[in-house]
């Protein structure tokens, strides 16, 4: 066991934990933040995906031991003030989800794609940076669209803090 | 999946990495963990220590001196891509480092990991092989044809580390892969590189005994580094890998479109 002190959702937390506990794991069963999904479990689909210092990784290959001082993004940090993040509401707009499963995954590597590219994307690239995301129901035109949307918002200075701090 | 127990320590220096290792047989070292956890969770690796190298700074950074472009063995693949220094120096090595695998995985994986483990579809030891790199370890420098030996196989012993990739820049580069559709590891790519002595071309993802310089092409393209050099010239089946996604026949057909394609991008990374 070893103790992990690390800064989720910009709370700081502290937790004695196995040493081989995954990150998706240390979300969903001792901080009980279950809005992680795991799908695949072997690095692939992009469910897990959360924000580590600020970018994209698949949680469920990240051990937590090793996270001492870092600070973690959940979906459950995204929205602010009762506001959901514009992300999170284009996805709804623009029927960017169905079953849900992958969806808050998918919502934190697009947040990614947005904050990597300074809003500065095409189609062709969003579709790109989008490969280590996998959906089964939406066949990715409203992901696309929603993503497309906040970094035009984001261009024109609409969407000041994409990535919380 | 949870992998078996281990103990995790983060060492700041090498020297505490080397006692770590020495300490414990069934300890093993740890960058990106892209490719390592997997495995551990799978139980096809169960290491009673990890010992995570990310903490030691002698493997960061990335800088050109002399004509040499050094990169640290712990920077992730998504630093190399975006590095302006890189960019500069050898604009396909960072698109080729842009096209591994996808972004999550890129902001983890670690270009030391990568080539320690030379896996026969990795697209790192296709680069280091093109350039002529040298692999720095703690302990020597081992030049990039004497470093891969065969599939999953290097010339590191048990125990030492790649503290950092060394890479002369070369006057061009480009490099070109074909995905294999599921996995998106490369079916076959070439890297072409016109170096001091001669153009080199490696190739990766076909070779039954990984990554690997193809010579015949290599004398073509010193000739004249054109796509029209290489008219003629086809990669031969033996020695190709085969599996559910392809036969010898036609990985060795895409090394040499794969080839054509490096050379008619220098300078930048074509992937299909
Ligand atoms: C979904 C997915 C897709 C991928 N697609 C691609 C792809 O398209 N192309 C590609 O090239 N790769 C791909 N990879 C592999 C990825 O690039 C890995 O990051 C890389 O191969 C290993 O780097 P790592 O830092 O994660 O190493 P780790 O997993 O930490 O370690 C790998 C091995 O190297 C050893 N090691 C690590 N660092 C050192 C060091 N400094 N000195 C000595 N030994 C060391 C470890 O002991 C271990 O045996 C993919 C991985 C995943 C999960
Ligand atoms: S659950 Fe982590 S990538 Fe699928
Ligand atoms: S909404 Fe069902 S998997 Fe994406």
């Amino acid at each position: 066991m070893t103790t992990v002190t690390l800064t989720v959702n910009g709370q700081e937390v502290s937790r004695d934990i196995e040493d081989r506990t995954l990150l998706a794991q240390f979300l969903r069963d001792t901080l009980r933040l279950t809005g992680t999904h795991v799908g695949c479990d072997t690095t692939q689909c992009g469910a897990c995906t959360v924000l580590l210092n600020g970018k994209p990784v698949k949680s469920c290959t990240v051990l937590a031991v090793s996270l001492d001082g870092a600070k973690v993004t959940t979906i459950e940090g995204l929205a602010a003030n009762g506001q959901l993040h514009p992300m999170q509401e284009r996805f709804r707009e623009r029927h960017a989800l169905q079953c849900g499963f992958c969806t808050p995954g998918m919502v934190m590597a697009a947040v990614g794609v947005v904050e990597r590219n300074n809003g500065n994307v095409t189609e062709e690239l969003v579709r790109e940076q989008l490969e280590g995301n996998i959906c089964r129901c939406t066949g990715y035109a409203g992901i696309v669209e929603a993503v497309m949307d906040v970094a035009e918002m984001y261009r024109d200075g609409k969407v000041s803090q994409n990535v919380p701090v | 999946m949870y992998p078996s127990e281990f103990s995790y320590k983060r060492p700041k220096t090498l020297a505490e990495a080397l006692s770590l290792i020495a300490s414990d047989d069934g300890a093993v070292f740890m960058s990106g963990g892209m490719t390592l956890l997997p495995a551990m969770k799978h139980r096809l690796q169960e290491p009673s220590m990890l010992i995570d190298l990310r903490g030691i700074a002698d493997l960061h950074g990335i800088s050109v001196e002399g004509g040499v472009l050094t990169i640290g063995a712990a920077t992730p693949h998504a630093e190399v891509a975006s590095s302006d220094v890189v960019k500069s120096a050898i604009p396909a090595l960072a698109a080729l480092a842009g096209s591994i695998a996808d972004p999550q995985v890129r902001n983890m994986g670690t270009i030391g990991g990568s080539i320690a483990n030379n896996d026969p579809s990795a697209d790192y030891p296709s680069a280091a092989l093109g350039l002529g790199a040298t692999i720095v370890t703690n302990a020597r420098s081992i030049p990039a044809d004497d470093f891969f030996t065969g599939m999953f196989s290097t010339a590191l012993e048990p125990g030492e580390i790649v503290v950092k990739v060394a890479f002369p820049i070369p006057a061009s580069a480009g490099y070109a892969k074909f995905r294999s559709q599921a996995s998106r590891y490369a079916m076959a790519g070439s890297f072409v590189a016109k170096t001091g002595s001669g153009v080199r071309v490696a190739i990766t993802g076909s070779g039954n005994d990984g990554v690997y310089r193809w010579s015949e092409a290599e004398a073509a393209l010193t000739a004249a580094l054109t796509e029209t050099a290489l008219d003629g010239i086809t990669a031969s089946p033996d020695d190709m890998m085969e599996d559910m996604h392809g036969d010898a026949a036609y990985r060795a057909a895409l090394v040499t479109r794969m080839t054509r394609l490096a050379v008619a991008n220098q300078g930048a990374a074509h992937i299909v």
